[in-house]
């Protein structure tokens, strides 16, 4: 309760203090616009964060439900192995459905490197079979036991080399989106103790002046932090919402546009960004506070 | 009150003054006197915390100068009204804003009655609004006065209060401090001024200390 109507202190200000400090338009300016653009990146790194989280999740999902399943043998043993494995399958638990894909569809898998009008049925080409696993997947060790024992000539492939260079790319990218916004963080408090030391500096008459009669430093310390955390706070709700408007205009997911098209938010997620205005605000807090008590102890 | 016991001053590598001993006793009157350069100006810093002396003992209001932090030494100014040459102010606050300051800083209530006697009693009621940079000399020592006197301090520094005024005008200011003293404020007054010395001696027990040659004296009949 006491830390709240602290809070709610700083923000009613107390106007008599606030004239106090003359405003110094330069760092003013300064302050409003750095928060303004770092909160404007900040919209985008979250958003980047959050696509790539959205992405390896649904890579890890949609590939961890298939599998293929690949039958090598002498064409004479083929339909046979072929029947053998789909036997073995449909008594596999996990398993939701298994179906050998026809020539045709083989076929359409090889264009893109053969041609379309490849003779497959004269080539030694695998059969290939499709597992649609339920739910809870079926035991891949447990299932390429079976399979070796009564289909030689078949090879599991249940996606794992595929899945996981995605998986730890899409994650790593989430990385990146979180470190952007640290550094985002890092640089608005480098930029707003910078321009607090310059309004600190300006103002050296007036420390002089209110140390004079009688003024504590945090109570120096607060008109400058204030007046900060306000303009920090105001900047960076402009440069959210300008940002949070421009990632509205990306386009919607389309799964023929791929990872580019799904950068937006969905969902409560539309709500993180207003978090920003208030971590600029606390980040320029701290930043302006230990700026003036540095100073207020240096000019001491 | 404020009490100084073999206090040494240096700057630099000089040493300004040694061996110095002063106590302000409550409702006392002094006049701190000297050639320029002497150090009365530091020797008021000490008196209000802003200096640190570099031998010897200041004592604030029974405390060791030396032993309080920049809060205390600020809270400690509350008690000590001090008026400087070139006043201090805030420019860009009114003058009746200016001498609410100690006030404000303080976290008091500022009652528009308080600053409005004040700024009958040192004459500046017009000005009120106005801001320092319009006013003159003497009206700025004025309101410099009544900033200092707002809190009601138990003493009133001033440093030089009458250098930049005429006779008059450095008559009337004081006439003011003689008044505050009257009222039992202990006053101690750094200047050069031998003529308002000798004014101030004929309307109240003032003592007149000389700052010469590193040593604080008891200044005598030469005055």
């Amino acid at each position: 309760m006491d830390k709240l109507q602290r809070i709610l202190d700083l923000i009613a200000g107390d106007p008599q203090a606030d004239r106090a400090v003359p405003p110094t338009g330069f760092t003013a300016r300064l302050t409003f616009l750095a928060a303004a653009a770092m909160a404007f990146l900040a919209v985008f790194a979250l958003a980047l964060s959050l696509a790539t989280g959205r992405l390896a999740d649904r890579w890890s999902a949609e590939l961890a439900k298939t599998s293929t399943l690949r039958i090598s043998a002498p064409a004479g043993q083929m339909d046979a192995q072929t029947a053998a494995a789909l036997s073995v399958l449909e008594t596999t638990p996990g398993v939701a459905e298994a179906r050998a894909l026809d020539d045709d569809e083989q076929r359409a898998l090889l264009a893109p490197w053969f041609g379309a009008d490849l003779p497959i049925e004269t080539l030694p080409v695998p059969q290939l079979i499709e597992i649609i696993e339920d739910g809870d997947g079926f035991d891949p060790t447990g299932l390429r036991a079976r399979l070796q024992a009564e289909v030689p000539g078949a090879v599991l492939d249940d996606h794992t080399r595929w899945r996981e260079p995605l998986v730890e790319a899409a994650s790593r990218l989430r990385l990146l989106g979180i470190v952007s916004m640290l550094l985002i963080a890092g640089a608005t408090a480098a930029m707003i103790t910078l321009a607090a030391n310059a309004a600190l500096a300006a103002n050296a008459q007036v420390i002089r002046v209110m140390r004079l009669v009688g003024a504590q430093d945090i109570y120096i310390a607060r008109a400058f932090v204030r007046r900060f955390t306000l303009r920090s706070f105001l900047g960076a709700a402009g440069g959210t919402l300008l940002g949070t408007f421009a990632v509205l205009l990306l386009p919607r997911a389309d799964a023929a546009g791929g990872f580019l098209t799904g950068l937006g938010f969905q969902g409560w997620h539309w709500l993180l960004p207003l978090t920003i205005p208030v971590l600029a605000a606390a980040v320029a807090f701290f930043a302006t506070r230990a700026a003036a008590l540095r100073t207020l102890q240096e000019q001491s | 009150m404020i009490e100084l016991d073999n206090v040494a001053y240096s700057y630099g590598g000089a040493e300004l003054f040694s061996s110095l001993n002063l106590a302000l006793a409550p409702g006392s009157f002094h006049f701190l006197t000297g050639p320029s350069g002497a150090g009365k100006t530091t020797l008021l810093k000490l008196c209000y915390g802003a200096l640190i002396a570099t031998g010897g003992q200041v004592r604030l209001f029974g405390q060791d100068a030396r032993t309080l932090d920049r809060d205390a030494v600020a809270l400690s100014r509350r008690k000590i009204g001090v008026v400087h040459q070139d006043c201090q102010f805030l420019d860009h606050l009114t003058v009746a804003e200016n001498i609410a300051l100690p006030l404000t800083v303080s976290g008091r209530s500022v009652q528009a009655s308080d600053v409005t006697d004040l700024l009958g009693w040192v004459g500046l009621t017009q000005q009120a609004n106005q801001l320092p940079p319009e006013l003159s000399g003497g009206e700025r020592q004025r309101a410099a006065l009544a900033r200092a006197v707002i809190m009601s301090p138990e003493v009133i520094l001033a440093d030089e209060p009458t250098g930049n005024v005429d006779w008059e005008m450095s008559q009337r200011l004081l006439a003011l401090l003689v008044e505050l003293n009257k009222m039992g404020k202990t006053v101690l007054i750094a200047t050069h001024d031998l003529s308002l010395i000798r004014t101030a001696k004929s309307q109240v027990s003032a003592r007149v200390l000389r700052l010469k040659d590193r040593k604080l004296q008891l200044a005598g009949a030469d005055l």
